[in-house]
């Protein structure tokens, strides 16, 4: 059983009018990576500054190690950030920087030394000690806020946006660095993001956040193969919903029928839905196959339409399929260019009939 | 060419001063050679001496005056939200667009009225010159030190809050560091000021406390000698490096630490 470090129960949080998180529980565990995403504006940032002591919870309660946190001000609290701006103190060395937790805390100065070398040198800023920040690059300047966070050896390290002020090439450079000296300190990482792709490729769990509210709490697959609710699977990776309405139940097997071409399909899994309910039927874009390129299972889900337009990524093409009879809805298909067996692929204009199997589709309430 | 223009009638008449400052010659009009005659004649009057050290002495407790209540004045500003804060910041900064003569006539009056001591032991006769030096002083301390805090990184703050300092040490070592070079600029503005003040100066002033631009101005109206020259351009050249220097820290230490 894992143990909590973080446990919030309840916790909300208004500025004048605005519910800037509502009624939020949440359990983050001992030495796991934890990330929490949402689009900008979704509270995930008043969480953060609520779990470091910036922001004083309106109802609530915040446990660190089990010890209600009400009354203990963010300098008292086994919590450090890296902020988003990095916020170093721009009058001070590298060194100075990463000694000011230590010093703050009247540590012995041999003490302080021996411990500012070793965690320079486990960032990689050995030698860089006496420069000023602005004499270093953007992911020196990220390194060295990590290093003035990391040298209290706290029991959890929140970093907010760390990734978003780099290059796309020492972004991933850094997200190695981040997994690696997560697991050599074994210190509970929660890392805030708006980009997926970051808290998918890091985190051991993930909390997705929306209007103030958490939508799900799962691991990186768990989220992306069982999104609890359309938010959720809107905003991890991309999907294609139809508006339908649920027809059949037959234990975990339903029956849905489209609400303006009446197509009908089967979907299995797990669901609370009432027959006669409206809903969304969702499908991942690479779950779905074009009928003539493979061989078709007969109790696959298939729906026809023509090819609109054809994006081309390399080592996949996106087609956007605008459904026969749904108007509306344009369904993309992800296909990936080693999957086919045979030579043709389709170009803009073809009829083509899609399919997919009825377990790779999950259904939302509207 | 309007660079030129500009330059020569600024200071046309400054370098005048100074060269005839130089003048071998009682009367003060035509040039009659050089000499450093006038110069040794100033540093011997002991009255001129006398004006100097009060100037310096009022000088040095108005700067230190105005800086703690000026830096004080722009912390409350920044830090804290109270009503009407607009129109407080309004009030503060009257003493800096009032006529200075204005200024000196209401001070002459408040002092009177109160019944201000005249005969007081050194350094409290210099007292009412220095409150009124105070009064026009802070209010410009108080707008560069709000200007400098304006520019602080709170994040910064909250960083050393996170890393467990408390208030006293985030002001020691965050806010201070941070405000060292306006204090510099803003000290070194309220010295300037109080050094060349006339107007406010000359309704506080009595027999025994009198300033150097006093004295001048007293001297003038006996004769205009090279004597006179000499005091001013000992006051300009004070001035000009005291603002030089201002302006040297304001460039290199600020833009040291913050490029952007």
């Amino acid at each position: 059983m894992n143990r909590s470090i973080v446990q919030l129960k309840g916790i909300s949080k208004n500025y004048g009018t605005l519910e800037a998180i509502k009624e939020i529980d949440l359990d983050i565990f001992k030495g796991e990576f934890f990330s929490i995403i949402g689009p900008s504006g979704c509270g995930k940032t008043t969480l953060l500054r609520v779990l470091a002591g910036f922001e004083i919870p309106d109802s609530g309660s915040l446990y660190i190690e089990n010890i209600n946190m009400q009354n203990v001000p963010p300098n008292k609290r086994s919590i450090n950030m890296v902020f988003q701006s990095y916020a170093l103190f721009p009058h001070m060395n590298v060194l100075d920087n990463v000694a000011f937790g230590l010093r703050v805390d009247g540590v012995a100065r041999d003490e302080q030394s021996r411990r500012v070398k070793s965690m320079l040198s486990l960032v990689k800023l050995s030698g860089l000690e006496n420069r000023l920040p602005h004499q270093l690059s953007g992911g020196q300047l990220q390194r060295v806020a990590l290093a003035r966070a990391l040298i209290k050896k706290p029991q959890v390290l929140l970093l907010d946006e760390p990734l978003s002020a780099l290059d796309a090439k020492l972004r991933n450079e850094m997200r190695q660095e981040l997994i690696r000296l997560q697991k050599n300190l074994g210190i509970t990482f929660i890392l805030i993001t708006h980009d997926q792709q970051e808290a998918l490729s890091m985190a051991d769990r993930i909390a997705v956040m929306n209007d103030g509210a958490i939508q799900q709490v799962a691991s990186p697959s768990d989220l992306y193969e069982f999104p609890s609710n359309k938010f959720v699977a809107d905003f991890i990776g991309s999907i294609n919903f139809i508006g339908c309405q649920l027809s059949e139940k037959d234990g975990d097997v339903f029956k849905v029928i489209t609400r303006i071409s009446k197509d009908a399909f089967t979907v299995e899994g797990n669901n609370s839905l009432r027959i006669g309910q409206d809903c969304w039927l969702g499908i991942r874009p690479e779950k779905i196959n074009f009928e003539d390129a493979d061989v078709v299972n007969p109790n696959h889900n298939k729906l026809s339409g023509v090819v609109k337009n054809i994006t081309y990524f390399g080592q996949a093409s996106m087609y956007h399929v605008e459904v026969t009879g749904e108007k509306t809805a344009t369904i993309n298909v992800m296909e990936n260019h080693s999957k086919r067996s045979s030579g043709t692929t389709n170009e803009v204009g073809d009829s083509v009939v899609l399919c997919w199997s009825t377990d790779s589709t999950s259904l939302f309430t509207s | 060419m309007t660079l030129c223009c500009t330059i020569v009638f600024l200071y046309a008449p400054i370098i005048v001063l100074v060269i005839f400052s130089f003048n071998d010659s009682r009367r003060n009009v035509t040039w009659h050679g050089f000499t450093f005659k006038y110069y040794e004649k100033a540093l011997q009057n002991n009255n001129l001496i006398e004006a100097f050290f009060n100037s310096l002495s009022i000088a040095f407790f108005n700067t230190l005056f105005s800086l703690i209540l000026g830096t004080l004045t722009a912390l409350l500003l920044w830090r804290f939200r109270f009503s009407y804060k607009s129109v407080y910041e309004g009030i503060i900064l009257i003493p800096i667009i009032i006529p200075e003569i204005c200024i000196g006539i209401a001070l002459l009056v408040f002092f009177k009225l109160c019944g201000w001591p005249n005969d007081l032991p050194w350094p409290l006769n210099l007292s009412k010159i220095t409150c009124a030096h105070i009064l026009f002083s802070f209010p410009f301390v108080a707008v560069i030190i709000r200007a400098r805090l304006a520019t602080f990184n709170l994040a910064q703050e909250e960083a050393a809050l996170d890393l467990g300092a408390n208030h006293k040490q985030i002001f020691k070592n965050i806010l201070f560091p941070h405000l060292k070079s306006a204090l510099v600029v803003s000290s070194l503005l309220a010295f300037t000021l109080s050094l060349d003040d006339f107007v406010i100066t000359f309704f506080m002033s009595g027999p025994e406390t009198t300033t150097v631009p006093l004295k001048i101005y007293s001297m003038v109206r006996f004769s205009v000698t090279p004597e006179v020259n000499a005091a001013s351009t000992i006051l300009l050249l004070i001035t000009i490096a005291l603002a030089a220097i201002a302006i040297w820290i304001q460039r290199s230490w600020v833009q040291e630490v913050e490029k952007p």
